[in-house]
C-alpha cells in the first residue's frame, strides 16, 4: 500500500477500472460486418450499423462466447441470463441514438483476478462485472477546419466492458492490474489487448481517503490509452484530490480527460448531463439465455493459464516467483522456455531466456516469431555448456554469434575453436609458468590474500582467450599454490 | 408520480427535442396523466413471478460469426446531409 504524505498527513488512493476489451470475432455483435482493422471508410458498416430504421439486431454467438471465456478466465460466475438494454445519449458516432449494452443483468458476474507485483509477491483484486456492448464509431476532428469526419466501421464491434472492485491502493497495482488482465485476455484469444490500436481502453475512477477511513468522493478519468498513461494520470489525479481536499475544497464527482502530452486532465463538464443515460431493456432483444451444457464446453477448451501455467513453472521447474512469472506473462515466450527447459537444467534455461535472450530481443527490436535464435538452438547452445564443451562465459559470446549469423552453437564453437580446455595437464602447464613469473603474487597468496587467486585465474584465462575451463582451473591453482 | 415543468424541460433536453416554455404546462400534466394510468399496474403484487418478455416461447435466436454484410460505403452514406470522402460530414464536435 502506498501512501501520500500530504501537508496534513497521510492519504490513500483508492482505484477502480474499467476496462472495454474489443473482441476477437469476425463479425460484428449485432450485424454481419466485418471487424477488420484499417479498411476505408465506412465500408464495413451494414445498414444495422448505421441504425437504418427497421433494422434488427441479431446477436453473433461467437461474441457471446468470447465472453463467457473471459468470464471462466477470470474465475468469474456466468449468469445464465442476462439482458440487453438501450444506454440512450446523443453523439455524431453513435446513430442509433443509444448504445446496445448489458446493464442490470450483465453476463458475467463477480470474479477474481491475481496481480504479480515486482517483487514477487501477489494481490487479488475482485473483478465486479462484464458485460458485453457495441463499440462506437470513430470521429476524425482534424481533417476539416468546420467539420468532424465519422467512420463508422467501428461501430457495432463487441465489446466487453471489465469493471474490477476499488480494490488496488496504488499507480503500480493499477499498472499490474492491466498486464495482467491484458495477458489473460491474449491467452484466452478473447482481445489482442492492443492499447495503441484502442482495442484495449482504460477508465481510471479514483479517490482518496484517509488510511481507515470511509471511501471519499470519485472523479473518472476517460479512455487512457497506454498502461503508463493511466499510471500517470493516478498519479497526477491523485496529487489534484489531495491539494483540494488538503485545503478544506470538496472534490467533485465528475469526468475527467487525461492529456499524454502534458500529463494533466481536466474537467468535461458538458458531458455531466449526458450521465442521465434512462437505460431500458432493449425491445428487439429477448434476454440472453445460457445453456449450461455449452458453458462447461467451453471451459473444457480453457488453455493453460498463466496463474497455473506459473505454479507449474515453480513447482515443476523449481523457478522463484518472479521467473515464473515473468516467463508466463506472454504465452509465446512461456511456450518458447518450454522448449528450451525441456530436458534440461530449468534454471539455468531461465536465465539464458530472461537474460541474454530477452536482452538481444529487446535490443533488436525482432518479434519472438522471427528471431534468428529459435528455442531449438538456444537448447543447443545449453547443451553444451551442460556437458563441458563451452564455458558460460564464452557461450555468452556463442550467443552472440548465433543471433548474427543464425547457425547452431556447435557449428560456431568448432569453426572459431571455442572449445573448452579440459584437458588438466595442459592447464597444469600454463599454471606452473605463472607462477614460476609471478613470485610477489604467490608470496600474497600465501600470506593469506585469497583475492589474489582471482588475478591468477585471470591470467590462465587471459593465456587461453577465455577457454580454460573455469573449475578446473580454480582446482589446479588450489593444488600447485596450496 | 407527476412530473413538473423543470422535468420536462430536462427529458426534452435529453431527447433533443424542442419544447417551447409555452407547450411545457401542458406537457407536464399529460406526461403525469401518462405516468398515473402506467403506475396503476404496481398496484399488482407481481412477488415471485418471472418477468415476461414474449408471448410465445421463443428463445433469442443467436447468428455464426461470419462476415455476411457491408462493403456498400456509399449506400451508407447516401442519405446523409453531408459526406466527404466517404465519411460523414458533421458540424465539429471537439470536446
Amino acid at each position: 500500500m502506498a501512501l501520500i504524505e500530504g501537508k496534513t498527513g497521510a492519504w490513500e488512493m483508492v482505484i477502480g477500472l474499467e476496462v472495454h476489451a474489443q473482441v476477437i470475432s469476425k463479425a460484428k455483435l449485432f450485424s454481419g460486418a466485418s471487424t477488420a482493422f484499417g479498411a476505408e471508410p465506412n465500408s464495413q458498416v451494414s445498414l444495422v450499423d448505421a441504425a437504418m430504421p427497421g433494422m434488427l439486431p441479431v446477436l453473433n454467438r461467437h461474441s457471446v462466447e468470447q465472453a463467457v471465456r473471459t468470464g471462466l478466465g477470470l474465475n468469474a460466475k456466468i449468469n445464465l441470463t442476462s439482458v440487453f438494454e438501450r444506454k440512450n445519449y446523443f453523439y455524431a458516432d453513435l446513430p442509433q441514438g443509444y448504445q446496445i449494452s448489458q446493464y442490470l443483468h450483465p453476463i458475467v458476474g463477480e470474479g477474481t483476478i491475481i496481480l504479480d507485483l515486482e517483487d514477487g509477491e501477489t494481490r487479488e483484486v475482485g473483478i465486479e462485472r462484464l458485460h458485453l456492448e457495441q463499440d462506437a464509431g470513430k470521429s476524425i476532428h482534424d481533417q476539416h477546419p468546420s467539420q468532424s469526419y465519422i467512420d463508422l466501421n467501428r461501430s457495432g464491434v463487441t465489446l466487453m466492458e471489465i469493471v474490477s472492485k476499488p480494490d488496488m491502493r496504488s499507480a503500480e497495482e493499477a499498472g499490474a492490474y492491466l498486464r495482467k488482465l491484458r495477458t489473460i485476455l491474449r491467452y484466452l484469444g478473447t482481445c489482442d489487448g492492443n492499447m495503441d490500436e484502442g482495442s484495449m481502453r482504460a477508465d481510471v475512477n479514483l479517490s482518496m481517503r484517509r488510511p481507515g477511513e470511509p471511501f471519499g468522493t470519485r472523479t473518472e478519468t476517460k479512455n487512457v490509452n497506454s498502461i503508463r498513461f493511466v499510471q500517470q494520470a493516478i498519479e497526477a489525479e491523485a496529487r489534484r484530490q489531495v491539494e483540494v481536499l488538503e485545503e478544506g475544497g470538496e472534490i467533485v464527482q465528475e469526468t475527467r480527460l487525461f492529456d499524454g502530452m502534458t500529463g494533466k486532465s481536466r474537467s468535461m463538464r458538458s458531458k455531466e448531463e449526458a450521465h442521465d443515460y434512462r437505460y431500458f431493456p432493449d425491445p428487439d432483444l429477448l434476454p440472453l439465455e445460457l445453456d449450461p451444457a455449452w458453458i462447461e464446453e467451453i471451459k473444457a477448451s480453457l488453455p493453460e493459464l498463466p496463474d497455473a501455467k506459473k505454479s507449474r513453472f515453480m513447482s515443476g521447474f523449481g523457478l522463484p516467483a518472479y521467473d515464473a512469472g515473468v516467463l508466463v506473462a506472454d504465452r509465446e515466450i512461456a511456450a518458447f522456455f518450454e522448449t528450451v527447459a525441456e530436458g534440461r537444467d530449468p534454471k539455468l534455461a531461465a536465465n539464458w531466456v530472461t537474460g541474454e535472450f530477452f536482452g538481444a530481443l529487446n535490443k533488436s527490436g525482432i518479434e519472438l516469431a522471427d528471431t534468428p535464435v529459435d528455442a531449438k538452438k538456444l537448447g543447443g547452445l545449453l547443451d553444451l555448456i551442460a556437458d563441458g564443451t563451452i564455458s558460460g562465459r564464452i557461450a555468452k559470446e556463442v550467443f552472440e554469434a548465433m543471433w548474427e549469423s543464425g547457425e547452431d552453437a556447435s557449428a560456431i564453437v568448432e569453426a572459431k575453436g571455442l572449445k573448452q580446455i579440459s584437458d588438466s595437464s595442459e592447464i597444469e602447464g600454463l599454471v606452473d609458468d605463472i607462477i614460476a613469473n609471478n613470485p610477489k603474487q604467490v608470496e600474497q597468496f600465501k600470506g593469506g590474500n585469497e583475492k589474489v587467486l582471482g588475478w591468477f585465474v585471470g591470467q590462465v584465462m587471459k593465456a587461453t582467450q577465455g577457454k580454460a575451463n573455469p573449475g578446473l582451473v580454480n582446482q589446479v591453482l588450489r593444488q600447485k599454490l596450496g | 408520480m407527476s412530473v413538473d415543468k423543470d422535468t420536462v424541460a430536462k427529458i426534452a433536453r435529453l431527447a433533443r427535442i424542442r419544447v417551447e416554455d409555452s407547450q411545457s404546462e401542458a406537457l407536464a400534466g399529460e406526461l403525469s396523466n401518462i405516468l398515473g394510468w402506467i403506475e396503476q399496474l404496481s398496484e399488482l403484487d407481481t412477488e415471485g413471478v418471472e418477468p415476461m418478455t414474449s408471448v410465445v416461447s421463443m428463445k433469442l435466436p443467436l447468428r455464426d460469426d461470419a462476415v455476411t454484410d457491408g462493403g456498400y460505403p456509399e449506400e451508407v452514406t447516401a442519405n446523409a446531409p453531408e459526406a466527404a470522402h466517404g465519411f460523414y460530414a458533421v458540424p465539429k464536435v471537439v470536446e
